[in-house]
């Protein structure tokens, strides 16, 4: 045998680098599932199937809450005084025409923000950081300021929204609350979480 | 065969196998640690006697406690009633927590003083930057733990500043929680993270911490290097061996901290609100926010900056930038200040200044965020964050202008 002390030092190099890179690859595949299994599971996306609401018993100026895929949706049945002080706030707003298509769906994107003038559907999640804003129907009560005209109010950062849910300018949230898709099954029955039929 | 540390017997045997005698005389009995160092100096050791009883008494709260969204309040309750000494054994570990940032803040400030961040302890403080990084999550992870209203919407709206990041923003929130809204499954992946995942982790920077420290030697309140002056003997004149003179001067400082851990253990385990926040004894509901979302008072001071900053062009991204900014420069203050000059004592009076004015807007900042904003407040907060991140921008320029002392040789008496 020839002596063993003669080391190829080039070929060390090249196997090291392929070694490395293989193993690279593998790791790389190994961590796949280890990151996809936070993503939320089939459970988790089952619960987040539509939900019915009745709003037959709601009265005008009140407001219901149902949940949906673990969040807070309100249904508000708007007087007409409400609906007519909208229309005067928009100098006041950052997205008055609700411009920004991703809150809400397009059969919602109207000066009322909603399918049916009255009834207000929205996700009761404030889009700034996630909490659930404060339903202040009241006029100029004395820690909003005498220009409010009801609306929605987040007790964690002070964002305010009208009763359509537009933000107001220079709050901490950047956009309007999100509509969800909905539809009507009757006058008085309202399917959270899928679009009408015929959109 | 004999052993290069001469022992004999049963430790000679050990020796011969395993670094026994080596590693207790390179880091305890001949490790030489300044002779000078003062009150400052005892928060390393305490942080390591915190760490300690969270890893103890938080191995005893995993026997009893369920991570699920269904059992999990219920299960802290029945610790707090029904396990004997539970109750004792949570205040431990709640008022632990807030013992831990107490400690550190005060070790953190430390160095900043003293300049314990220069060349050659660059990575000693950027592991400990790591460590005060670790420990945040680590906090922010077994805060939602006991899954009251303040657990639930404090980590609902930490985790909703990830879906701030364009694009990617809205998913990975999604990814973090496991869920579309906080729930047992995030509930869950985070007791994983609080009990084993960051543990590890923390625990292993903590020797890192230490074994960096352990090879360029400590730093002292005059700033000069003890390792410059030494005797015939080679050991440094201004150094005294770590064991027995340091663990007995540390001995003390453990049982005055005990004494004030157990009073507030013993007699104010909520601190007012501030340790353990009052809405946290309710449990969490989804559709109910609580009036007022404080994080605990550790976090405070970023929470400041965070809603100082307002959201602009369309996205609120900002404000997390500067929060995480605010940590992130941390990193860079070993090559932010350029001052030949360690120890405050011999600095400059601008530097003393710019000091205690970041200090009093660290402060600052910590009272404001646990109050509701208002617009004063916001302003008071912008103008603090603004002084917290001049002092970093400030550090550079300094020495062009500043007039320090002369530094002395050797280490001075006090």
């Amino acid at each position: 045998m020839s002596t063993v002390d003669a080391v190829d030092l080039g070929r060390r190099r090249f196997l090291t680098a392929t070694a490395t890179v293989v193993g690279g690859v593998g790791v790389a595949f190994v961590a796949v599932p280890f990151l996809k299994s936070w993503s939320p599971s089939e459970r988790a996306q089952a619960a987040g199937a539509p939900v019915e609401a009745d709003i037959s018993k709601l009265e005008e100026g009140a407001m219901m809450t149902v949940e949906w895929r673990g969040k807070p949706v309100w249904l508000l049945k708007r007087t007409k005084k409400m609906l007519e002080d909208l229309s005067t706030l928009n100098g006041e707003l950052s997205d008055p025409n609700s411009e920004v298509a991703s809150q809400q769906p397009s059969y919602a994107q109207n000066a009322y923000r909603s399918i049916n003038r009255e009834t207000l559907v929205l996700v009761g999640i404030c889009t700034h950081l996630g909490c659930a804003p404060t339903f202040r129907p009241d006029v100029a009560p004395a820690d909003l300021g005498p220009q409010w005209k009801g609306g929605f109010f987040c007790p964690c950062h002070g964002s305010r929204f009208d009763l359509a849910g537009r933000v107001y300018k220079n709050v901490p949230a950047p956009t309007n609350m999100v509509v969800p898709s909905y539809r009507y099954l009757s006058e008085s029955r309202v399917l959270i979480g899928v679009d009408p039929e015929t959109a | 065969m004999a052993n290069t540390q001469g022992t004999t017997g049963l430790l000679g045997w050990i020796d011969e196998r395993f670094p026994l005698t080596k590693m207790m005389r390179e880091h305890l009995t001949e490790y030489y640690a300044p002779k000078n160092f003062n009150f400052w100096y005892f928060f390393g050791s305490l942080a390591l006697l915190v760490l300690v009883n969270q890893i103890l008494t938080g191995i005893w709260l995993t026997m009893s406690y369920k991570p699920s969204a269904a059992d999990a309040f219920g299960s802290v309750e029945y610790i707090m009633r029904d396990v004997d000494w539970g109750w004792l054994i949570r205040y431990m570990h709640s008022t632990g927590a807030s013992a831990f940032f107490i400690v550190v803040y005060l070790h953190m400030f430390r160095a900043l003083i003293y300049g314990s961040y220069k060349k050659p302890r660059e990575l000693i403080w950027i592991f400990g930057v790591v460590i005060f990084l670790c420990l945040m999550a680590e906090a922010f992870m077994g805060y939602l733990l006991p899954w009251g209203q303040m657990s639930y919407w404090g980590a609902q709206v930490i985790i909703n500043l990830f879906s701030a990041i364009p694009g990617i923003g809205p998913d990975l929130s999604v990814w973090i929680r496991g869920d579309y809204v906080v729930s047992d499954a995030t509930l869950n992946r985070f007791f994983s993270l609080h009990v084993i995942a960051v543990p590890l982790v923390l625990v292993g920077l903590v020797v890192a911490h230490i074994i960096a420290l352990h090879e360029v030697g400590s730093n002292n309140p005059d700033g000069v290097e003890i390792k410059k002056v030494k005797g015939p003997d080679g050991k440094p004149l201004d150094g005294i061996p770590f064991h027995p003179y340091y663990t007995v001067k540390d001995l003390v400082g453990v049982v005055v901290f005990l004494i004030f851990f157990s009073v507030v253990i013993f007699f104010m385990p909520e601190m007012g609100g501030y340790f353990l926040e009052h809405p946290n004894f309710d449990p969490a509901d989804s559709m109910k926010t609580p009036a007022h979302i404080a994080p605990v008072w550790y976090f405070t001071p970023f929470y400041a900056m965070l809603r100082a900053v307002p959201s602009f062009a369309g996205t609120q991204i900002w404000g997390v930038i500067v929060m995480f900014a605010a940590i992130l420069v941390l990193f860079f203050l070993p090559w932010l200040d350029r001052s030949p000059v360690k120890s405050i004592r011999y600095r400059g009076f601008l530097f003393k200044a710019g000091m205690v004015l970041f200090v009093v807007s660290f402060l600052i900042l910590g009272y404001l965020g646990a109050l509701p904003p208002d617009p004063l407040r916001t302003a008071l907060a912008q103008t603090c964050t603004f002084i917290y991140f001049a002092f970093f921008a400030a550090l550079p320029f300094l020495p062009m202008i500043e007039k320090t002392k002369p530094v002395p040789e050797r280490v001075t008496e006090q």
